[in-house]
């Protein structure tokens, strides 16, 4: 790794000399020359007006596999607590170990959690069963920021080179992660459905990939940690053990103080919007005619006790907000029962349904890909069966 | 101020080839479109250079034929574009395509925002904005559904699951942005008219600083697909026919019987 001058960009204006604390730049020939004395700070990079300096990675190797074990868990927090999402990680951690927390297995469970007050949190992850957990505690983690909190994350994974990485691909997470493993340099795979072991420490992370009709298993084979996200409401949750697991303060650095992110202000959102929790879902897709026909099915799901969601493309209309979207791009949802009107099925869609206990799919095309998975497959013109579903007197009590 | 904004050639059908050796998608002779995603972050740029000034220059990584995102980015608004074009590039996941994006953004001179939609409609992941941001070494926000110009900065309102997060940056810094209340405009035909002949600059991988190939494309990149297949369906299922009134019925008759009615 190392510190370039791209000569085309550079004014000549000498500031990079004054400013490296190391005296490793020195003008030659009109222009900035690196000398040895370059410890690769990075000072000089981020104070050029010009983006003269530039920074080129170390070549990539094959990682010792044999220096990296054991599973860590990221420990996003939710008003205090861990999210929801952390425990299905550990559970699936357990799993991927070979166990569940007692007996022990061999291959340790590590938990890291970045907050203002990390106690509550560190200790439900011991009670999930987690060997270690590893806490950054300091004010600057009190609201999310990337920068700082990917700092701490390639710290922890540093101090404990674990093999595995999981964190929930929840927005914080899908933020964090891949600016976390690009630090590290090493590969991540997005909003993972379903995770394997092969060949002793091979994962095989698999995910709907591309808008068609594919799962995609994915390898990281030469370099270590092998770093996923992982879809909120797939994995089963972790169960709870009596705790055996130490917490370990770790040193919050002056690097991760420094955010260049000000948080300004945090609203609370209403509830409502959230269907990822909601029991029953009503969801309208491309066979919807038009917008009004939305409120229709929101009359449906209001009368249900439920919420109602939308397919991409409903979104991509402008017709729905994205919280309200089920998918890839979207959320994972786990209802009591979905009742689908005019969905056809894209891969995302039912990757991201189908921990729905019982699935109607109302169409007109037998043929279409949502049957598939649809508990019950009505074949009729949700134009005729909605209506009758409103009508009724069971309806409205 | 100078707005630099990552755009991506997306297959504007969902059906494409695989390559059985590699597992990278084969791209070749599939209809092209702009990352509708992408369309937002234009707009997202143009909305800021109305209010402070400046140019908004549009980056993409490609094949050659990536020009046309470009040109398209040229017919809406954008003042410059280049395409990072090179075969060494190709196959390239996460992290080869924001080292490569990088090292092209680092040719560009200085910049004081970088936009990027919040994901492709092809790959889906989301993560090669803040990745990008890794490299270039500013901070980021992703999900960004409101943005307006601040002193020295950007004021950007963040949308996470159960909170709204109102934050500052300061330039240099990247985000992604949401839909929020962004209507991408459309490409103008009298700009088009005018545009045909702007050059669209092809940086390749003798410009790039970084001459290690073992960064770029399919061999910079960690991660492999190993295979695909289709999703599987569930196990037991029933299919239920009839007049609308009759399928409404028991369709209600069942819910009851779960508890829902």
């Amino acid at each position: 790794m190392g510190i370039t001058v791209n000569n085309k960009n550079c004014d000549k204006c000498g500031e990079c000399v004054r400013l490296c604390p190391f005296a490793a730049i020195e003008m030659v020939g009109g222009f900035p020359v690196i000398n040895a004395a370059c410890k690769v700070c990075g000072i000089c990079i981020k104070e050029c007006g010009q983006s003269a300096l530039i920074l080129i990675d170390d070549v990539r190797g094959e990682a010792d596999k044999g220096a990296w074990s054991g599973i860590l868990v990221y420990g996003e927090m939710a008003g205090g607590r861990l999210h929801p999402v952390v425990r299905e990680l550990v559970g699936k951690a357990h799993e991927l170990a070979g166990g569940t927390a007692s007996p022990k297995s061999n291959t340790e469970i590590y938990g890291v959690v970045m907050g203002e007050d990390t106690a509550a949190a560190a200790n439900e992850f011991l009670s999930y069963g987690v060997d270690r957990v590893l806490t950054y505690e300091h004010e600057i983690f009190g609201c999310f920021r990337a920068d700082s909190f990917s700092v701490a994350f390639a710290d922890a994974i540093e101090h404990l080179r674990p093999s595995i990485v999981l964190t929930g691909a929840t927005s914080i997470g899908r933020s964090l992660a891949p600016r976390t493993s690009t630090r590290l340099r090493t590969g991540l795979t997005a909003d993972c459905t379903a995770l394997e072991i092969k060949d002793g420490t091979d994962l095989v992370q698999i995910r709907p990939a591309f808008g068609g009709n594919i799962m995609a298993e994915i390898v990281t084979p030469r370099s270590r940690p092998q770093f996923a996200t992982v879809r909120y409401k797939v994995m089963d949750e972790a169960p709870l053990v009596e705790p055996h697991g130490s917490i370990v303060p770790m040193k919050v650095t002056d690097a991760m103080k420094k955010s260049g992110i000000d948080v300004i202000s945090v609203e609370k959102k209403p509830p409502s919007e959230n269907i990822s929790e909601a029991e029953v879902l009503v969801v309208g897709g491309k066979g919807l005619k038009s917008r009004a026909d939305l409120e229709t099915l929101k009359k449906l799901a209001d009368r249900l006790g439920g919420q109602y969601a939308v397919t991409r493309p409903l979104v991509e209309a402008g017709w729905a907000p994205q919280s309200r979207q089920i998918g890839l791009s979207g959320r994972t949802v786990k209802p009591k029962v979905l009742l689908a009107f005019g969905v056809s099925g894209a891969v995302q869609f039912t990757a991201a349904i189908k921990g729905s206990e019982r699935i109607f799919a109302v169409n007109t095309d037998p043929g279409a890909p949502i049957m598939d998975i649809a508990h019950y497959g009505v074949i009729g013109d949700l134009y005729e069966i909605i209506p009758g579903l409103l009508e009724s007197g069971l309806l409205e009590q | 101020m100078k707005i630099i904004v990552c755009i991506k050639q997306v297959p504007s059908v969902s059906q494409v080839g695989i390559d059985e050796e590699t597992g990278v998608l084969l791209r070749d002779g599939v209809q092209t479109k702009l990352n509708p995603y992408d369309l937002l972050a234009l707009e997202a740029a143009f909305l800021l250079r109305e209010r402070h000034g400046g140019e908004v220059v549009a980056v993409t990584m490609g094949p050659p034929q990536a020009e046309q995102a470009i040109r398209e980015a040229y017919y809406m608004g954008a003042d410059r574009g280049y395409v990072f074009s090179d075969a060494r590039f190709a196959g390239a996941d996460v992290l080869a395509t924001s080292y490569t994006l990088s090292q092209g953004i680092r040719l560009l001179g200085a910049f004081d925002l970088v936009i990027c939609g919040k994901q492709t409609t092809d790959g889906d992941t989301a993560q090669v904005g803040p990745a990008v941001a890794e490299y270039l070494g500013i901070p980021h926000v992703a999900w960004v559904e409101h943005m307006e110009g601040a002193d020295g900065g950007i004021r950007v309102r963040q949308d996470l699951p159960d909170t709204c997060e109102t934050v500052f940056m300061k330039y240099p810094c990247l985000i992604t942005v949401e839909r929020g209340a962004l209507v991408p405009r459309l490409p103008s035909w009298r700009r088009m008219k005018g545009l045909r002949e702007r050059p669209v600059e092809i940086f390749s991988f003798v410009d790039f600083m970084d001459g290690d190939e073992g960064k770029y494309g399919l061999s910079g990149s960690p991660t492999r697909v190993i295979r695909m297949f289709p999703p599987k369906s569930s196990d037991s299922r029933e299919t239920w026919t009839g007049s609308g009134a009759e399928l409404a019925e028991r369709m209600k008759s069942k819910l009851q019987e779960m508890k829902v009615l």
